[in-house]
């Protein structure tokens, strides 16, 4: 009867096992969100175009990692994209006339925002917005704005 | 010289076709064991699945990690290290994951099967059976079976998500990958039928090692030297189905 019993809670345990890695499989859940917890202040800004942004890609400031996209939505009324980040709050003392621009990492690599320090003596914080942004680079639109100014050129 | 081939050929054939009748008995006496002695089914999976936990558990750290390693040295040349998440999930959930716990449960929970199948043949314990008017392929045969078609899926999913984490130990805490990046890439990347056709594919191939093994078992020549050999055909005849269906699957998602 002992051994019934330590056979069927080792098989419980074994197929429970086997549902979560499903289910961690099927929705890919991460619990490496650093960023999210209360030790962090959230910021927005708007961007005309977000390119591949998505949740989660890393805010950085000089090159360092200092916050994580929490949501990236479409305006309808404004007409553009407004993306939400937090912030460590070990880093409360940015100028609130920092710029944000979306980046790539490397070549192939995923776009990120990197912060520009400006010159105000007014800090981020909770809740406060951006005021000068860049939008990510469409490569079309560099193409074709090469392709304009050499015709340009040409004439 | 061409008689003997074509005899060959004629045996495969007809080995073939018995494996195929085997299957089809098995099958059809699945759901009466199933309702009526799910006692049985689940001792197996305890055997075939819980007990190979440590082994696959092992395996997908290791292989994961590597995955990590190589990923890693490999994309940073193009500055795209960034994709070590999508690189390892890809791998892993799509082939590695499936193939690898397949070999690896021919190799632990197969052997098993066919040796224990085998030396129960070997020692009239079957006969004994059919003289109580016991099925033994119903009593015996199908339990294992099915144990064996049950944990895999499990299996390979376990193996997956632990091989997951050992690339993530070895890309994003040891060699600096940002954590992000690495899920980021890997979610937006990774779509539903991805997993899924792991998930298939780990299914097919935990009928196949099952069945083979336990047809192995079963036909094993009742001596000390017919049940050695019958283990190591199970191991030798599974990996080659499986990276045969695996390459066939493969080719039929693409």
């Amino acid at each position: 009867m002992q051994q019934t019993r330590s056979v069927e809670l080792g098989t419980g345990l074994f197929v429970l096992l086997g549902m979560a890695a499903l289910f961690f499989l099927t929705t890919q859940t991460t619990g490496s969100d650093n960023f999210s917890g209360d030790d962090a202040y959230a910021v927005t800004a708007r961007f005309e175009n977000v390119g591949s942004l998505k949740d989660r890609a890393p805010v950085a400031m000089s090159g360092v990692t200092i916050g994580r996209v929490t949501e990236v939505r479409f305006d309808p009324e404004a007409l553009d994209a407004e993306v939400t980040f937090v912030i460590d709050s070990r880093y409360d003392q940015i100028p609130d006339d920092s710029d944000a621009s979306i980046l790539t990492a490397g070549l192939l690599g995923s776009q990120y925002i990197g912060l520009q320090a400006g010159g105000s003596e007014f800090y981020l914080e909770e809740g406060s917005e951006i005021q000068f942004t860049q939008s990510a680079i469409v490569i079309e639109n560099l193409i074709s704005k090469y392709l304009f100014k050499n015709d340009g050129d040409a004439e | 010289m061409l008689r003997e081939t074509w005899y060959t050929l004629i045996d495969f054939v007809r080995t073939f076709g018995a494996l195929q009748l085997f299957f089809l008995r098995l099958l059809i006496n699945s759901p009466t064991i199933i309702l009526r002695r799910g006692g049985l089914v689940v001792k197996q999976v305890y055997n075939a699945g819980a007990l190979s936990l440590v082994i696959i558990m092992v395996c997908g750290l290791f292989v994961g990690g590597v995955l990590g390693l190589q990923g890693y040295s490999n994309l940073s040349k193009f500055n795209a290290e960034d994709s070590v998440g999508t690189f390892a999930a890809f791998s892993l959930l799509k082939e590695l994951g499936p193939v690898i716990t397949a070999l690896l449960f021919a190799g632990r929970a197969g052997t098993a099967l066919a040796s224990e199948i085998g030396l129960m043949k070997a020692t009239d314990q079957l006969s004994a059976m059919e003289m109580m008017a016991i099925n033994p392929l119903r009593r015996v045969l199908v339990p294992r079976f099915l144990g064996g078609v049950i944990s895999m899926p499990f299996l390979a999913a376990i193996f997956s998500v632990v091989g997951l984490f050992g690339a993530h130990i070895v890309a994003v805490n040891l060699l600096g990958v940002d954590p992000g990046a690495f899920w980021q890439q890997m979610q937006s990347t990774l779509e539903i039928s991805d997993i899924n056709e792991g998930i298939i594919k780990s299914f097919v191939f935990g009928v196949v090692a099952s069945l083979l093994a336990v047809w192995e078992g079963y036909n094993a020549i009742p001596t000390a030297e017919g049940v050695s050999r019958a283990t190591t055909r199970t191991v030798v005849i599974t990996a080659i189905a499986v990276l045969i269906i695996d390459f066939m699957i493969t080719a039929s998602f693409i």
